[in-house]
């Protein structure tokens, strides 16, 4: 049974790789259907047809679009991400610190959400219907209801701006020690967390309820199985499935989707370079972005998938 | 950070002393209203708020502007001139660049020469053509002919895109000018670190090290002032400035001449027909605009783009008057009324959006229907400035009338944005340019104002005040027309009370 693991995984990273492919296409091809282009921003204003002209030959603009695209692949074929339109620095040089700091923001947001929404989902689930359930699913209800940049604007105000107790940007060149860390990242990570919490809440508390009301639980809870092992043991081993593929999309927006608290705390992060750069017709660093966005949800639902096919009943007889 | 107070016991003057000697020392953070990875320390492409800071932190022109706009000699010791058309210049003796190579004659001829490159991608390209010949004369000696007489090529000089920098510099990861501040970082749309430059040729700077960022988010951008973690901010919202004021913090009111114009093309259909410009003039009721759209942080505009303040302003003119039986009428005569008209604005102009409501409301009481097309920021420029048949501007100030008629009025400026065409126009700019006589030059550009006011299709209801915000302890700041942060050029003028200690 376990070898029939290995060619199952084989083809998820082969459609994984397709996908990637065709994300890239795409993600070209639409940057090319915008009106305008690099010169346009370079130049505003100022423009005229001649300095326009000028511009995109020295920028290779004037090439056909498919010429530019298959240029662009080989160079990326050997790891070169190619040069801004704007500033003509590499576009690795820009993406890394950037990537840097949206792993980390990301990461730090997972490292509080998961735990905890873990936790209260299952508890929910174990005592479904009470009154903690109840207060559970408002609070989660409530807080996916609520746009993420209220969220944070309301914690700039209230404990930046009146009570003076955090920074109101999360200034990272700033950060030497663990206490500037905490206080810098506190209200964007909290604000992060609370907008992805909601989802995973909801996701795991269904599995869970839905495992728990299965009959192979409702045999072991009467041969006398504890409430603790019974969860843990019996039941969340069934719901790991659709839980690891809640935590995943959640966290794969963790990445790409979080524009508006890179914009409400000015954290210099990949999503916002994604939006200057298509802003600016920028290509090269559009296609980098979406580059990395895409293989960051491709990792991360791959890896779901592998888990939840590693974990299905049939595949864990002993 | 703890700040080196030079100035003794001075240091330690009361902020109520009125006139208190700049103090050394200390951290400034700034924090700009435009940023985003197109930023840039090549001085030909300066192009947002934040790069003209960058721009005046790290290099100098051979001439600069006061805040009332009067060009004084900068990194030139003499720009002079004979007949208006050569002009020779003397450098400053002793200006290092921050490498330690010292300034010469070559570096500013590599500078300048640079702009006429199309692939530099300069944003003074037509500015830059008008130099014919730019060589060296000697170590310290530079002589520019130019295609016409031009009595205000000096204050080009003064525009932050001619700074000077090394020759032969094609790299722009860092910066290497002659400026009051050394580059020590520099990422695109992150941030920029200034060192105080201490072999600076002149006056300042006063402050150890400048940190500039951008914060396009609004409401980020006072927050982080309110809280402290800026110590200036710029562009700060009207509707805004309560909070601001009573949090403490300083408000400085720029009148610069920066203008949001709207533009009716004279080559289309639409304005064949007499009266519609004087019509749409007379609807426009520019102290409601000043009072509703820039809640009073404006001043009003009479159809001609010279501000006000300028000694140049020809205050004979009728002023504008909101008169909607006469808009009426005219649109009656030229046979308009009931006809819907498509205006097309956006939040690229600022203002423009809630100037085109306003004037849609003053058309609909007299029976006109303007249909108000918004379109978006990104991409106004390009897909709709000066395409749509009857849409809005937004103009920057320059550092001289003839630059400003130059640019959007002259019949042959790419930027005429009414396609105003007047032969008698050019022929007085071309003098002006090529007058000496400060009086005769007056006469000319009031003259020319007039015209303005009276043919062509661009209407300009108001002048936009800016307005920049800054914590008590930030000292030295003063009201400049040429731009917003003392014309973008704080950063030699400003200190911190007490050293920012």
């Amino acid at each position: 049974m376990r070898r029939a693991l290995v060619p199952l995984v084989g083809r998820r990273f082969a459609t994984a790789a397709l996908s990637l492919v065709f994300v890239v296409v795409a993600v070209f091809a639409i940057t090319s259907l915008l009106p305008g282009d690099a010169t346009d921003s370079v130049l505003g204003q100022s423009a005229t047809p001649q300095s326009v002209q000028a511009l995109r030959h020295s920028l290779h603009l004037d090439r056909p679009a498919p010429l530019r695209f298959v240029l662009w692949l080989g160079g990326l074929l050997h790891g070169d991400f190619g040069r801004s339109l704007l500033n003509g620095l590499p576009v690795a040089d820009m993406l890394r610190p950037r990537l840097h700091n949206s792993l980390l923001l990301a990461g730090a947001s997972a490292l509080l959400a998961v735990p905890v929404s873990l936790l209260l989902g299952i508890t929910a689930a174990v005592w479904r219907d009470t009154l903690y359930d109840r207060g559970v699913t408002v609070l989660t209800l409530g807080l996916v209801s609520v746009p993420e940049f209220v969220i944070a604007t309301l914690a700039v105000f209230v404990f930046a701006t009146r009570l003076h107790l955090l920074p109101a940007l999360s200034d990272i060149g700033g950060v030497h020690t663990l206490w500037q860390f905490l206080r810098a990242f506190f209200m964007p990570v909290a604000s992060l967390a609370l907008v992805t919490l909601a989802q995973m809440v909801r996701m795991t508390r269904a599995a869970m309820v839905d495992t728990l009301s299965a009959p192979y639980v409702e045999m072991a809870r009467l041969k006398g199985v504890g409430p603790v092992r019974l969860v843990v043991v019996h039941a969340l081993p069934n719901a790991v499935g659709p839980v690891v593929n809640a935590v995943a999309l959640s966290l794969s927006s963790l990445l790409g989707g979080v524009v508006v608290i890179e914009a409400v705390f000015a954290y210099p992060g990949v999503a916002g370079l994604m939006v200057d750069a298509v802003t600016a017709r920028d290509v090269p660093t559009v296609q980098a972005c979406a580059l990395v966005f895409c293989l960051a949800y491709l990792v991360l639902t791959t890896l779901a998938d592998i888990v939840t096919i590693a974990t299905l009943p049939g595949r864990r007889a002993p | 950070m703890a700040g080196l107070a030079t100035g003794g016991a001075r240091g330690a003057v009361p902020s109520a002393v009125p006139v208190a000697a700049p103090v050394r020392g200390g951290h400034l953070r700034v924090a700009g209203a435009v940023g985003s990875t197109a930023e840039t320390l090549d001085p030909a492409r300066l192009s947002m708020a934040t790069d003209y800071v960058r721009g005046h932190m790290f290099y100098d022109g051979l001439t600069a502007l006061d805040d009332a706009l009067v060009v004084h000699p900068a990194l030139a010791e003499t720009i002079e001139s004979d007949d208006l058309t050569t002009w020779h210049i003397r450098l400053r003796r002793d200006v290092r660049f921050h490498d330690g190579a010292p300034l010469g004659a070559a570096d500013v001829v590599f500078s300048l020469a640079r702009h006429k490159i199309p692939s530099v991608g300069a944003q003074q390209y037509m500015l830059a053509r008008t130099m014919d010949t730019i060589r060296a004369t000697g170590p310290r000696d530079v002589e520019i002919v130019l295609t016409a007489p031009n009595v205000d090529f000096p204050a080009i000089l003064a525009m932050s895109n001619f700074a000077i920098i090394r020759d032969g510099t094609g790299r722009f990861e860092t910066a290497n000018g002659t400026g009051p501040f050394t580059c020590a970082e520099f990422v695109p749309g992150i941030r920029t670190l200034g060192r105080r430059n201490a072999a600076f040729w002149g006056d300042g700077p006063f402050v150890d090290s400048i940190e500039l960022i951008a914060i396009p988010d609004e409401m980020a951008r006072h927050n982080a002032l309110m809280s402290g973690d800026v110590d200036l901010i710029a562009s700060v919202n009207p509707r805004l400035v309560r909070m601001v004021q009573a949090g403490g913090f300083g408000l400085m009111e720029s009148p610069v001449g920066t203008y949001t114009d709207l533009a009716i093309r004279l080559d289309t259909p639409l304005a064949r027909a007499p009266g519609l410009v004087e019509a749409i003039k007379c609807l426009l009721d520019r102290e409601q605009i000043r009072r509703s759209v820039f809640l009073g942080y404006s001043r009003l505009g009479n159809d001609q783009p010279i501000a006000p303040e300028s000694p140049y302003c020809n205050h004979d003119l009728p002023p504008a008057v909101h008169d909607p039986d006469r808009a009426r009428f005219l649109l009656r005569r030229g046979g308009f009324l009931g006809e819907r008209i498509p205006l097309v604005c956006s939040p690229a102009a600022l203002g423009s959006v809630d100037i085109a409501v306003l004037l849609q409301y003053a058309a609909r009481r007299i029976g006109q229907d303007l249909a108000v097309r918004r379109v978006p920021a990104d991409g106004y420029w390009t897909q709709y400035w000066m395409k749509a048949p009857f849409g809005f501007g937004n103009v920057n100030p320059r550092p001289a009338p003839s630059l400003i008629f130059e640019m959007g009025f002259a019949s042959a400026s790419p930027w005429n944005e009414s396609r105003w065409r007047d032969p008698r126009f050019d022929a007085m700019l071309a003098e002006a340019r090529a007058t000496r006589d400060d009086a005769r030059r007056r006469q000319l550009y009031g003259d020319m104002q007039a015209m303005i006011k009276g043919g062509s299709g661009v209407c300009i209801p108001n002048f936009t005040t800016s307005l920049d915000g800054y914590a008590p302890h930030v000292r030295g700041l003063r009201p400049s027309q040429a731009g917003q942060l003392m014309g973008y050029d704080f950063a030699r003028f400003v200190w911190l009370d007490g050293g920012g200690a």
